[in-house]
């Protein structure tokens, strides 16, 4: 523990303690409620027709067969569910410039992209609906596709969408300091790479999950769903199918993995609701493993030239990118796709002390399945670039990597301060994160080792990356833009009769334990045993509004509103303890349960004994005395558009040059990310991010062929990383609270996947370098690495 | 991802199982393991009308020797063959590839017969067999008929077996004291299919005599590199221009590759997966 002696470093507290998850064992147990465990009466079940070409002018739809079909509830079109939704638009008024056509739910003249929905079919079982689907006859005049970002940003005539002039949907220029200048100094060497990054996606091991009831009496629609922002799904689904927001309930019980793939509007979500408002039944669509690779959003896809100039102590001097990303055919809605970009543009060289920063985000359309904000968003692009572009650099002026970062990175006494690209960021630990780092993974050992072993024709190779993580945001990442996202969260905190605490928050559990964090902190904060507390998230109907899960914010703003809501109702019971006892409440104090004296600690009145007072026996408390054993609070970010983390990682890989396949032999992380509420549940956070960011690096890639086909569409396909091929991850922490916040937690939801990648590259380039081989291009296919050796 | 509706039996026996497979009016399709099959229904790439399980066949789940034979059922699933000493004994190249054969759970249901009559080309039980010489012999209600490795495998999802007959049993020449065996191959992951993967068995290997080398996961069928074969025989064990004339002895021309994966990389993997097969028997 680095940070500030605090309140919470008192021994016998709930956080900063490896507390067991209370839900745990149910969700092992099988006793986990997703959504396809629903079974209501006279419950049906979607299957949608998805288009077969990446674009293509759709004929005619005849759907007689698949209505005739026995079991066959119903059969929609695109046309009668779309006439049910009013468009929507995925742009936001602070990414200005960005334009993206309305789109509605389902394909209904032509189609965009393959898999896109154009009939949904409605049945007794999802099989039977399938077999309808298989009766529904398309008719098809297929176009050409805009598969890549290049063809289409060059390709100015085939345009995706004829009403506007370009394929472009969004440029950004950042221009700071006096790039061009820095580059041409005589003492600057200069460094360029091309940088490509993969598409791939979140592979979820519950898939996108909806189950909507639909109640005429009271015009009321409940949406089930596996998803992270409920709040932000009540209000879309409200204004789009025209209902009183009251009258929507989003529910998000067990969520089996979100990874920011479960935060948009899908067509085929939405077509659910409006069927189950036509037929006036409820309406399960469970996507399958197919319909997630292909519908399900993509993430990353870009292709970055980069170029960095140091001078001769290895200071960096200048750093440009040019980003350019294709999105697929639509701007997804209300977060939009131009956020990844955006973020690239904010974070490449974010960790260092760079003056003149230049860079320029193209955002292009394409007849791709779309792109949008998947956990991480931009930061694994945004590290590998510059951090690659920095070992490149340290390498030609033959400079250890350890040792051009010490001369670069921020110093941890300059906060606050402000980035080239206008990033604020304060409570940083990048210099002691990378000392620590160095330490704790034997760096120099490790260096010699290398020498040694490639006199045996043994190739390993060690990379490093200093990254910030964005966390914590505030109104000004969506709401300002005009999106229906909250960025403040609210707790209810409630003492019932027995003297057990009773949790609501609006942020949601997706399988990486908010709940048990939330009950940590209200135990402690309030004084009872963390056994006594329940917990409820995810429902509209019961917890307060906010924005849920994603951008690393369940911990450092939903913990938030649950530390204010705990202290304010202590304050109440205390009061009303006070009354009882005929003292004053600052002579009280609340520990496991019991009122105690807090000059001597001991028991005045226990908490259920309160509560039965209150509740039962009314009539004894002292006259005036209004008893409220409930609290609500809410909390938002407002000092900062975002509270950034910091963290410092490294990898160690052995690449066999005979085969190009590459072994991760053990990876380290130092991780700041403020109060640590629970040591177990955050490493196993950077641990699962770290093993998607090696995903990302050496295995997943969503791949279409030159007409638009998605190729790899299964998990024999499509590689995520198993446990067999992962190496241990080791990590630390430093930890520098926030300031923003009582609780001091930033968030730890992103830092490995947002890291990963960029030591893996720096570690196998390292590796390559004495064959004279590089490679820039993720992920890092054995045929991509086989490739750069025989270029060499 | 849900699969048709299909009519379902199950057979108490094998004549009741090839009876039922000798209707031809109907598309029957048997049921081993179901590790391939079961994925390929739901995924509506097969779509039978009748499926016919096979999983009550008692005769069929055996594993014996008869003389210099190791006969084995087709119902005899991976983890049961990992586990039996004569094969570990007997059939060691089996013994060799298993562990690289998907997870242990896909093993404890997968089925010896059904991978022999998918016939993936990626997989390691038809490279195995082929480089064993095994006979597999076939069932149907016309009685059995032997049909060797060479012969029984012709392409992607392709082999001799009609559409009457069940694989019934496997039989295995059990290894002599010369006899040597290698195996090795490149996954990305383990237990995936490879990327390339190889099955050697030589009736000794110092000289290297007899050889049988059978690629998998790079062309439409195991494939046999009668060329490297020739290029090793009569040359000592390890001999490393023998071992690089063998490498550059690939049937090359019928190689092909997968997605992202080109024709050179499965090549070049196969040199190397040869090399090291053959440095470690």
């Amino acid at each position: 523990m680095s940070g500030p002696l605090h309140k919470f470093d008192q021994p016998n507290s709930y956080i900063g303690r490896s507390v067991e998850r209370p839900d745990a064992s149910r969700l092992v147990e099988g006793e986990g409620c997703y959504v396809d465990d629903l079974q209501l009466p006279r419950m049906t079940h979607a299957a949608f027709v998805r288009s077969q070409y990446a674009h293509a002018n759709i004929k005619s739809v005849n759907v007689d067969a698949a209505r005739a079909l026995a079991g066959v509830v119903a059969v929609f079109t695109a046309g009668e569910i779309n006439a049910e939704v009013s468009p929507y638009v995925g742009t936001l008024t602070h990414l200005q410039g960005l334009r993206s056509p309305p789109q509605l739910p389902m394909a209904d003249r032509v189609a965009l992209w393959q898999g896109e929905p154009i009939v949904m079919v409605v049945a007794q079982s999802r099989a039977v609906a399938e077999d309808a689907c298989e009766q529904v006859r398309v008719e098809y005049e297929p176009l050409d596709a805009m598969v890549s970002a290049r063809q289409a940003l060059d390709n100015d005539k085939a345009r995706i969408h004829p009403e506007l002039d370009s394929n472009t949907a969004w440029v950004k220029d950042v221009d700071a300091g006096d790039v061009s200048a820095a580059f041409s100094k005589s003492d600057v060497t200069v460094v360029e790479r091309t940088f490509q990054f993969g598409r791939h996606t979140g592979v979820t091991v519950e898939p996108r999950s909806t189950v909507v009831e639909f109640n005429r009496s009271d015009n009321t629609l409940v949406f089930h769903y596996s998803g992270q922002a409920p709040h932000m799904m009540q209000a879309i689904i409200a204004r789009h199918l025209d209902f009183p927001e009251e009258n929507i309930r989003v529910i998000a019980r067990d969520v089996g993995g979100s990874f920011g793939i479960k935060i948009h509007t899908y067509g085929d979500e939405i077509a659910t609701a409006v069927a189950a408002k036509l037929l006036r039944r409820p309406v399960k669509f469970i996507a399958d493993r197919l319909e997630s690779f292909t519908t399900d959003i993509h993430a990353r896809d870009h292709r970055i030239d980069g170029k960095i100039g140091i001078d001769r102590e290895g200071k960096i001097v200048a750093l440009e990118i040019d980003d350019l990303t294709g999105i697929g055919p639509y701007s997804m809605y209300p977060r939009t796709s131009a956020i990844e970009c955006n973020q690239i543009l904010n974070l490449t060289g974010a960790p260092y002390d760079i003056e003149n920063y230049r860079a320029r985000g193209t955002v292009v359309f394409q007849n791709k399945n779309m792109m949008c904000q998947y956990r991480a968003v931009g930061h694994p692009v945004a590290m590998a670039v510059c951090d690659s572009l920095l070992e490149e650099a340290a390498s030609e002026i033959d400079m250890d990597v350890v040792e051009i970062r010490r001369r670069n990175l921020i110093s941890d006494d300059a906060y606050p301060c402000t980035s080239a690209s206008g990033m604020k960021f304060a409570d940083l630990s990048h210099q002691k994160s990378l000392q620590r780092l160095v330490e704790m993974m034997r760096y120099d050992q490790l260096r010699k080792d290398q020498v040694e072993l490639r006199k045996a024709g043994i190739y390993r190779g060690i990379g490093l990356v200093s990254m910030v993580e964005v966390t914590n945001p505030s109104p000004m990442f969506y709401g300002v833009g005009g999106a229906p996202i909250s960025a403040q969260d609210g707790a209810t905190v409630r003492l019932d009769a027995a003297g057990a605490l009773h949790v609501s928050c609006s942020i949601t559990e997706s399988g990486q334990g908010t709940n048990t964090i939330l009950a940590q902190i209200a135990a402690e904060v309030f004084g009872v045993d963390i056994k006594r507390v329940k917990v409820t998230t995810g429902d509209t109907a019961h917890v307060p509004y906010g924005g849920g899960t994603w951008a690393s914010r369940g911990a450092g703003i939903g913990g938030e509103s649950v530390l204010l809501a705990s202290d304010a109702l202590k304050s109440q019971v205390l009061e009303v303890a006070a009354s009882i006892l005929q003292t004053t409440p600052d002579t009280l104090q609340i520990e496991r349960g019991v009122v105690v004296s807090s000059a001597d600690g001991s028991e005045k009145i226990s908490l259920d004994e309160l509560g039965r007072i209150v509740y039962y026996r009314g009539n004894e408390l002292p006259a005036g005395v209004n008893a409220e054993l409930i609290a609500t609070r809410h909390y938002k970010v407002s000092d900062f558009p975002f509270v950034f983390t910091n963290g410092a990682m490294a990898a160690q890989v052995e690449v066999d040059i005979e085969t190009g396949f590459i072994k991760v032999l053990d990876f380290w992380v130092v991780e700041d990310c403020g109060r640590v509420i629970n040591p177990k549940l955050v490493d196993e956070q950077i641990r699962g991010g770290v093993v998607q960011g090696i995903g990302g690096a050496l295995y997943e890639e969503c791949l279409y062929d030159d007409d638009g086909q998605y190729l790899n569409a299964t998990m024999a396909d499509y590689l995520v990383p198993m446990a067999g091929e992962m190496p241990d991850i080791h990590i630390e922490h430093v930890e520098t609270p926030t300031s923003t916040s009582t609780l001091g937690a930033k968030g730890a939801g992103e830092a490995g996947t947002g890291g990963a990648p960029a030591a893996i590259l720096n570690a196998v380039n390292d590796a390559l370098r004495p064959l004279e081989a590089s490679i820039f291009q993720m992920p890092m296919t054995p045929e991509r690495v086989l490739n750069a050796l025989r270029v060499s | 991802m849900k699969a048709p509706d299909i009519l379902y039996e199950c057979p108490q026996t094998v004549a009741e199982a090839v009876a039922l497979l000798s209707d031809d009016g109907r598309f029957c399709q048997p049921l081993a393991g179901g590790q391939s099959l079961m994925p390929m229904m739901h995924l509506r790439l097969a779509q039978p009308e009748v499926l016919i399980d096979l999983n009550a066949l008692a005769e069929l789940d055996f594993i014996e020797q008869v003389d210099d034979t190791i006969h084995v059922g087709s119902m005899v699933r991976y983890t049961t063959l990992l586990n039996s000493e004569l094969i570990r004994r007997h059939v060691p190249l089996m013994s060799l590839s298993l562990p690289h054969v998907a997870h242990s759970a896909v093993r404890n249901r997968g089925t010896i017969g059904g991978s022999t009559a998918l016939a993936d080309p990626a997989a390691e039980m038809p490279a195995v067999l082929k480089a064993l010489n095994a006979v597999i012999v076939a069932v149907s209600q016309s009685g059995p008929r032997e049909i060797s490795a060479d012969d029984f495998f012709q392409g992607i999802y392709e082999t001799a077996l009609g559409d009457d007959e069940l694989v019934h049993s496997i039989k295995f020449p059990a290894a002599t004291d010369q006899q040597r065996f290698g195996f090795y191959e490149l996954a990305r992951r383990h237990g995936d299919y490879a990327m390339a993967g190889v099955a050697v068995s030589a009736q000794s290997i110092n000289p290297y005599t007899g050889l049988r080398i059978i690629f998998f996961g790079v062309a439409d069928q195991p494939l046999r590199a009668t060329g490297a074969e020739a290029a090793l025989e009569g040359s000592m064990f390890k001999d490393e221009p023998a071992i690089l004339e063998a490498q550059n002895a690939l049937p090359a021309d019928e190689f092909t590759g997968d997605v992202g994966v080109s024709v050179d990389t499965k090549v070049q993997l196969a040199k190397v997966v040869l090399k090291r097969a053959l440095l470690a028997m």
